[in-house]
């Protein structure tokens, strides 16, 4: 175990990307992400990686499409608008099952937006975002600390699966600065074999290696597409994570991720305090989405609350994943305001004394 | 035969009954999908002939484009990556950075690398990405049918400029390795054709010095321009389709060397 170090969440997760491996990143400026460029900038190419300042978020992600088919640990930092220059990118990431770390530094939206942090583009990271049918893993992180542990975990998970993995996070938590430890972690014992499929030359005149996401016939797509599928399926049965705090007895359960998480918190403490029975309830994979915990706890609450920082999107899952059992209520701000511990208490105080 | 031969390259003497002339094993033996008479088959055959006498087919990694030449990898027998619409120079950039030692070219047409893809190839020249550009100019979009390109001439019709392309609201032909030959990245820089045995000579050799430079790391981008053809998309035979380039074509875009390297091979 390192020492306890003060870092904002934008360096604690350029840190940890270096340490888990990283050997190429290709970026472009853009608020609230920058620092993370600028810290892999400054120390990637000395400690064993290639930085390169693309022109565009268009050409970072299709750096990362090449570096990621070369079969090295790769990845790319954005923020909303850039993020959707990528899309087409991602799309053709997914198709060739390339493994790569993509981050998303969320700001308000639509259109330039602010950049005050948001939650906004949940749906296009949870959903697909680009073209055709196909899945990101995404995590949402909390903390500086999370910020780190997703990006070794965002690694090791894209390697196994072969998959495009989002961090998405946003301005406030990329800027705050807390304590983060990083653990201890062995690059080569954590390295995955890609030599079976990567574009590194025929060395000994092997057979030929191609990334492609082209299938010109219907059927040959229409498997490529079922491959996908049952890919998604494993992912959603074995790397569900989440957080439930104080939701055993709960009437009350806010469900929320990231920023909106860490004000539920708070917010949850203080109807505690109250003698209001809440509980929250805290996906940190988006996707795979944590339906059957969400189901489980739909049977013994009365009601939930989701809280974004968006005008309500993830709410949608929960209500796919609750099914008409119990009411789903949603409170959200937008355009970069993070809502305040008391406005979520008022809405837990409003929904507790409708149940009387 | 002793033309061909680069600097370094051994010259051999050749007996009667020696065999002068055969399929590239790396040219794998199916049936191209390139229509009678294209350009594509012959730059396919010579860059892998070139790849094999370098002998670089081992450590050599493609790049193919969107448009005809998008299945490529079914062709070429080394290892390849298909990349979006006008980023396959970007995609050459992500790995080279990662595996600098490996011989990297990018195979692309005119919508791709100077339509949709021009910030892609300015920026990655500007860089000087140690990489060999292989550029097929043949002033048209042919896969999807047979529109305007942004390389096509004034007063050419396709099927978006019926009346022939309009300066005032089309544009004019961009002329796009000339653009790049300023950077200071731009290492090498070459225009050429095969439209006859003689140009496809010429064009050997030239991509032969390109990827000469690359393994030698002097330092910057190499960009071969091949002027082409395509007479489906032209609604010509492919004779009146090389006639066309040799009395008009050739006289906008100029075939030889727009910029060449100081200590360049001769």
């Amino acid at each position: 175990m390192s020492k306890k170090l003060l870092m904002k969440g934008n360096e604690a997760l350029a840190e940890a990307s270096i340490r888990a491996g990283l050997k190429g990143y290709y970026g472009y400026p853009i608020t609230p992400q920058s620092e993370l460029l600028e810290y892999l900038g400054q120390h990637l190419p000395s400690r064993g990686g290639a930085f390169v300042q693309a022109e565009s978020e268009v050409a970072a992600i299709n750096m990362v499409y090449g570096a990621s088919g070369a079969g090295v640990r790769t990845m790319t930092s954005t923020s909303g608008p850039g993020y959707s220059l990528m899309q087409e990118g991602i799309s053709y990431i997914a198709c060739a099952e390339l493994p790569c770390l993509l981050v998303n530094v969320m700001r308000g939206g639509p259109g330039l937006g602010t950049i005050q942090p948001s939650q906004g583009d949940y749906f296009q990271a949870v959903k697909g975002g680009g073209h055709g049918d196909y899945k990101c893993i995404v995590l949402a992180p909390n903390s500086v600390q999370e910020m780190a542990d997703f990006t070794y975990l965002g690694f090791d998970l894209a390697d196994t699966y072969r998959i495009p993995v989002v961090i998405l996070t946003d301005g406030a938590l990329g800027q705050m600065m807390e304590t983060v430890v990083f653990p201890d972690y062995d690059i080569e014992a954590n390295k995955t074999d890609h030599s079976s499929w990567a574009t590194t030359g025929r060395k000994n005149m092997r057979k030929k290696h191609v990334v492609t996401s082209l299938y010109l016939k219907a059927e040959e797509m229409e498997n490529m597409n079922l491959i996908l599928q049952k890919k998604y399926r494993e992912i959603e049965k074995n790397e569900v994570r989440f957080e439930s705090i104080f939701t055993e007895d709960a009437d009350i359960i806010i469900v929320a991720f990231g920023m909106s998480a860490r004000v539920s918190f708070k917010a949850v403490e203080l109807a505690r305090k109250k003698g209001i029975k809440a509980g929250l309830f805290r996906p940190k994979t988006l996707f795979p989405f944590p339906i059957n915990e969400l189901q489980h706890l739909s049977n013994q609450a009365d009601k939930m609350l989701v809280v974004e920082m968006n005008a309500g999107q993830m709410v949608e899952d929960v209500r796919l994943a609750v099914n008409g059992n119990i009411s789903v209520e949603f409170y959200g701000r937008m355009g970069g305001v993070i809502p305040s511990p008391n406005e979520i208490l008022n809405n837990i105080i409003n929904l507790s004394e409708l149940k009387e | 035969m002793s033309e061909l031969i680069s600097e370094g390259v051994q010259c051999k003497l050749l007996n009667s009954m020696d065999k002068v002339w055969d399929r590239p094993d790396s040219l794998i033996d199916v049936p191209l999908h390139y229509c009678p008479g294209c350009g594509h088959s012959v730059v396919h055959r010579v860059l892998m002939e070139v790849l094999e006498e370098l002998e670089l087919i081992e450590n050599t990694i493609g790049i193919a484009p969107v448009g005809c030449s998008v299945l490529a990898y079914f062709y070429l027998d080394i290892d390849m990556q298909e990349a979006a619409h006008g980023r396959a120079t970007a995609v050459a950039t992500g790995i080279k950075r990662v595996m600098p030692n490996k011989t990297i070219f990018t195979y692309q047409g005119d919508g791709d690398l100077a339509a949709i893809g021009t910030a892609e190839t300015i920026h990655t020249i500007n860089r000087g990405e140690n990489i060999v550009m292989i550029f097929i100019n043949n002033g048209i979009y042919g896969m999807t049918g047979g529109q305007m390109a942004p390389t096509t001439l004034p007063g050419v019709r396709t099927s978006t400029s019926v009346d022939g392309r309009d300066v005032e609201s089309q544009g004019h032909p961009l002329k796009i390795a000339d653009m790049i030959s300023i950077l200071p990245g731009a290492y090498y820089v070459t225009r050429q054709a095969v439209t006859t045995a003689k140009a496809v000579r010429k064009l050997k050799k030239a991509l032969k010095k390109a990827f000469i430079y690359q393994m030698n790391g002097e330092g910057g981008t190499s960009f071969i321009e091949v002027v082409s053809n395509c007479p489906s998309g032209w609604k010509m035979t492919p004779l009146e389709s090389n006639e066309w380039l040799e009395n008009d074509i050739f006289d906008f875009y100029e075939l030889g060397d727009i910029k060449v390297p100081k200590k360049g091979i001769k």
